[in-house]
């Protein structure tokens, strides 16, 4: 599942300034000196990229949300010594290397169309309406490799211009819209906002129905529990407590 | 990828596993669930919050003379980030019906039924949009829809786990309100999982007697937080969002009802005033605030903002001496230390273990019951694992799961912990997990009626700030509702009660009232509050930083 994108951690003759001397106060840590926005700092080899970052003694306000990997806050794009290539990853789970030379991305500029979910039709109409541009997808799968969650972004933008909706749900799934598919686009497509809408129209008009929901629905309506809750609700605690610890469990 | 010197303890689980799959199998409780007694024991023993250190009693505001936790004490006895008179209140930058502290679900919840209600509203949070512990819940969500199941008996489970201390009504709302939960959601476009049959797919968490925790995969949070944010979004005409611009303090009129907040623009420190005929609190929680040194699942910004405020502005404060550890914080490796494990792990039928391969607490405990049974197994029975930076763990039986479930069960139903782990070379359909409790939840907050109301008018709550739903332990997928129940609710009854009210002049008196109080107390501090940001600036780095305050984000 979890491709390797970057390649495995080696040490690197850097290509670089001089790194600056380690900090006097971590002898034994092994240490790694990294560039945080173009400047060296020497970092604990063993630290995430947002830990490194408030380890050089930087107050994060943009770029840091939930800290574990949900909320795509810390979108971080790196070059490493010696290669030419753009990597991309969160900087809450993404650890440093040396000579790693990285910048966060406080904001993806990024268009969201206002819609009504009501009026929209589940099948391709929904996106030549409100996304066009993804029908300019050359199908470089430059968002794919730029995804820290490994999704097949590529699959799901080919999946919205067939109009497959589920398709789009399933393989956007996971997605934390960090943007750094949108970023690496030459078509300029916003890939994260077009799996929310995809998701929406699937929950929305594609998802079974349970029968069981509007059973329960219609009960609570016609007040079935009424009696009952006023039962519970009116127990001493005591009452309460032997109610509670002679309960069945499923 | 595991130390060595862990590996002897990894055979034992592997050893036992047969055995305890039997035991899974037999339908029976894996290991006989706690009496009343046992909990109670277990409790007064372990759990963080029955030390004596952990509570203290607070000498100022509504709730003075109570025993509250330590750092929320603190926390209360601080001093404001303003000057209320460098404020000119009759000229309010922004105004609007409602202003909704807050954007996270309950926020967002609030604000789009507050519109569709009739009223505007402007949503001040402190980072974007959506960055909240609604964001990272993976578990799911409760609501009793199986026929086995009854919203009432929904009522007891809750009633039970928090120690019977839950306010009725507002259990009687989390309740009665979740299957429409469900539904509004769905009609949203949320993603459940369902059953091959349509049927809603639900499990067991801790404390519950029916399976029913709904889920979308092990993102319920992201997926849930993601639509409500589109929705509020899709609506700029009616809600306004101001992000990286939290509210520091409220706004009373002069006959003490509620009337905005001043915000604070974080970039360019520039503050600002919202005039508003309501104000709804919903900013989440105080894991960020590290109470008792525990590592937190929670996000960057839980640092009880709201709770400060309203407590200044004369909002009383309900279970404060409560706080809920999850049992299963990630405890190996050191970079992950502290992140949620979502219980939905033993829902599924893993089960904790210690270091001898052997089961020693029934895994579906209240969380405080359970988490109190991790700390005694590993400080006391000294049967846990320790960690090369010397956290304790207990063994989460992972690899079980698939067993019972079928190869590829974890894939699909817990990307994000397969995710989480594989980063560090630990597969954990092959591995188990290495777990420790950690600080997840606020359980007391703001005292709420089924309105939403507090005591001081004009005034809403909603979420984790809020205090009563849970008593003093919440279960696993009741805050995933209570966001979404009380934020809707907080929504509909404040945008009824701004239809016919008429503010009095804007005033900032409690503020400096409450300053007052805190001289007259003689309490000295330099602590300020709302804390905004927690800092992990080195110590080193912070001595060179000799114009700087790194109280948040204040110079």
């Amino acid at each position: 599942m979890a491709k390797q994108k970057a390649p495995a951690r080696k040490t690197a003759v850097s290509s670089r300034s001089r790194a600056p001397k380690a900090k006097p106060q971590e002898p034994l840590k092994k240490m790694v000196t990294v560039y945080i926005m173009g400047k060296s700092h020497r970092v604990p080899a063993e630290a995430t990229i947002m830990g490194a970052i408030e380890y050089a003694g930087y107050q994060i306000k943009r770029g840091a949300g939930c800290r574990e990997g949900f909320c795509g806050a810390c979108a971080t794009v790196y070059r490493l010594p010696g290669d030419y290539k753009i990597y991309t990853g969160l900087a809450c789970t993404t650890l440093v290397q040396e000579g790693m030379w990285l910048s966060q991305l406080p904001v993806i500029p990024a268009q969201k169309p206002i819609y009504d979910i009501e009026k929209l039709r589940p099948d391709v109409t929904a996106f030549q309406v409100l996304y066009p541009e993804i029908f300019r997808c050359v199908a470089c799968n430059t968002c794919t490799k730029a995804c820290p969650q490994s999704l097949e972004v590529m699959d799901y933008i080919q999946a919205a211009i067939r109009g497959d909706i589920e398709k789009v749900m399933d393989l956007s799934f996971d997605c934390l819209s960090c943007g750094l598919c949108a970023i690496r686009c030459p078509a300029e497509i916003v890939h994260y906002n077009v799996g929310i809408l995809g998701r929406r129209l699937y929950g929305r008009y594609l998802a079974p129905k349970s029968p069981e929901l509007e059973k329960r629905l219609k009960e609570i309506r016609e007040k079935k529990f009424e009696k009952e809750y006023r039962e519970l609700m009116g127990m001493s605690r005591e009452e309460l407590k032997k109610r509670y610890y002679a309960r069945d469990t499923e | 990828m595991y130390p060595e010197y862990m590996h002897e303890s990894l055979k034992r689980v592997e050893e036992t596993r047969p055995k305890r799959l039997e035991l899974q199998r037999s339908g029976k409780p894996v290991f006989p669930p706690m009496t009343a007694e046992e909990r109670e024991d277990v409790l007064n023993k372990f759990h963080p919050d029955y030390k004596k250190e952990s509570r203290r009693t607070v000498r100022v505001g509504p709730n003075r003379g109570e025993l509250i936790t330590t750092e929320v004490a603190d926390m209360l006895e601080s001093h404001g980030r303003i000057k209320p008179d460098l404020f000119d209140l009759t000229k309010p930058d922004y105004e609007t019906d409602i202003l909704i502290v807050g954007g996270g679900g309950a926020g967002c919840a609030a604000a789009i039924i507050a519109m569709q209600n009739g009223s505007k509203s402007i949503i001040s949070t402190k980072l974007r949009i959506g960055d909240a512990n609604s964001m990272m819940s993976q578990g799911g969500m409760q609501a009793a829809v199986s026929p086995t199941d009854s919203p009432t008996r929904h009522y007891l489970d809750a009633i039970g786990g928090g120690h019977f201390d839950n306010k009725p009504d507002l259990v009687r709302a989390l309740t009665e309100d979740g299957p429409e939960v469900v539904k509004w959601l769905e009609d949203l476009g949320v993603v459940w999982d369902k059953n091959p049959d349509h049927t809603m797919y639900v499990l067991h968490g801790g404390g519950t007697s029916r399976k029913r925790m709904h889920s979308c995969r092990d993102y319920t949070g992201a997926i849930i937080m993601r639509t409500l944010m589109d929705e509020v979004r899709n609506h700029p005409d009616k809600i306004t969002v101001l992000e990286f611009m939290p509210t520091v303090e409220l706004i009373l009129d002069t006959k003490g009802r509620c009337a905005g907040g001043v915000l604070y623009n974080m970039e360019t420190e520039e503050y600002f005033t919202v005039k508003a005929k309501a104000t709804i609190i919903a900013t989440g929680g105080y894991g960020r605030l590290h109470i008792r040194g525990f590592d937190t699942t929670n996000h960057y910004g839980a640092t009880g903002d709201g709770l400060i405020m309203a407590y200044r502005a004369g909002a009383k404060l309900l279970y404060m001496d409560s706080v809920q550890y999850h049992p299963t914080g990630a405890s190996f490796p050191e970079q992950i230390a502290g992140f949620l494990i979502t219980e939905k792990i033993r829902g599924a039928g893993g089960q904790p273990i210690n270091k001898f391969g052997e089961l020693f607490v029934f895994p579906r405990e209240p969380r405080d019951v359970e988490s109190a049974a991790f700390i005694r197994e590993c400080l006391e029975r000294g049967n846990g694992i320790q960690t090369p930076s010397g956290r304790w763990g207990v063994w989460l039986d992972s690899p079980l799961i698939e067993i019972i479930q079928g190869s590829g069960y974890l894939y699909k139903n817990f990307p994000a912990m397969v995710r989480q782990f594989i980063r560090y070379q630990i597969d954990i359909t092959k591995e188990p997990m290495l777990v420790y409790p950690s600080l997840h939840y606020q359980n007391g907050g703001i005292e709420i009626n089924a309105k939403c109301e507090t005591n001081v008018p004009g005034l809403y709550v909603a979420g984790e700030a809020s205090g009563g739903v849970h008593g003093r332990n919440r279960l696993m997928g009741n805050s995933v509702l209570d966001y979404n129940v009380f934020g809707r609710r907080a929504g509909k009854y404040a945008a009824e009660y701004v239809k016919h009210v008429n503010l009095g002049k804007l005033t900032l008196e409690h503020v400096t009232a409450y300053e007052n109080e805190l001289k007259k107390a003689g309490i000295k501090t330099d602590r300020i509050a709302p804390v905004l940001l927690p800092s992990y600036t080195p110590e080193e780095v912070r001595k060179r930083q000799l114009t700087a305050h790194y109280e948040g984000t204040l110079r």
